[in-house]
């Protein structure tokens, strides 16, 4: 069985890199507080989620580790972002077009 | 006999239940983005009522959790089990840490008398009303997912200790780091949104 695990679960990420990962996401908190404190009127909201995108982007592939899984989960992960950005567009159409 | 396990079964199944903690959020997000739309002005006055310093301590201290259980996984596979225990008991401290500091957040603002249904928010614009519903919803629902997490990591650490979760069966652990991950992640959206869109 530990065979099994080290195929799929391939090497363990070292302590080094994932400091590095950390650093850079304190570092993402710093600049979106920073992007907050001026007013870029409605680019605010796209800074924020911006960077925000970005974030979670770090934590998803390196800390959860995504980057290093076989294909099949990485598919599942996009199609069920795939759908939540769906089901938020198509809210948007019909919202954001009220008259 | 040897006990039957299964791996990538396992992650597998850990990740569909996160679409489904995926798309649980989503839909509230989708609300809140729909309300923002609508009543911009007055998600900017309730924004700015909320305190970025706290806000901002939640969020490293969630993004240092998220570092340190990354970490234990790391240390029990590399058959360090005392740094991965430590590691572990650092984690919960802060999920413990983020909570206390929610608790301190919500009482000031119970105490301004904002709270749902309050007098006080009902004589606020219907925006101001509607932000504060789904500040305390959303927060709430994330609060307990942190209370969850910090509960199943506890558990996870207790079987390390007793020798079930070890160097070569690592899979619990690796599924307890993903739900606290997610913890993590939902969180990141949640304070911009906030405490900065104002």
């Amino acid at each position: 069985m530990s065979h099994a695990q080290n195929e799929s679960g391939s090497h363990p990420l070292s302590y080094r890199f994932l400091a590095a990962i950390w650093a850079a996401l304190l570092t993402l908190t710093a600049l979106t507080i920073f992007a907050a404190r001026i007013d870029l009127g409605f680019f605010n909201v796209v800074a924020a989620l911006g960077i925000a995108s970005i974030k979670s982007s770090l934590v998803i592939f390196f800390f959860m580790h995504l980057k290093y899984e076989n294909r099949t989960i990485k598919t599942m992960v996009l199609v069920a972002f795939v759908v939540l950005a769906i089901c938020i567009g198509l809210t948007f159409f019909d919202v954001g077009f009220r008259r | 006999m040897s006990e039957h396990r299964d791996y990538a079964g396992g992650k597998l199944g850990m990740w569909i239940f996160l679409f489904t903690e995926i798309l649980l959020f989503g839909g509230l997000f989708l609300l809140y983005a729909a309300y923002l739309h609508r009543y911009p002005a007055d998600f900017n006055a309730g924004g700015k009522q909320l305190d970025v310093v706290l806000g901002a301590a939640n969020t490293i201290i969630l993004i240092t959790s998220s570092f340190t259980v990354a970490a234990s996984i790391t240390a029990l596979r590399l058959g360090q089990t005392a740094r991965c225990l430590w590691l572990l008991a650092a984690t919960v401290a802060l999920a413990l840490g983020f909570l206390v500091n929610k608790f301190f957040e919500w009482s000031a603002k119970i105490g301004h008398g904002i709270y749902p249904g309050s007098q006080h928010l009902l004589q606020m614009p219907p925006g101001e009303n509607l932000f504060f519903g789904l500040y305390y919803a959303m927060t709430g629902l994330h609060g307990l997912h942190v209370l969850i997490g910090a509960t199943l990591l506890s558990v996870t650490a207790a079987l390390v200790r007793k020798g079930r979760v070890t160097q070569g069966n690592f899979g619990l652990l690796e599924n307890a780091g993903l739900y606290w991950h997610l913890v993590d992640l939902v969180w990141i959206f949640l304070f911009p949104l906030f405490y900065l869109i104002a």
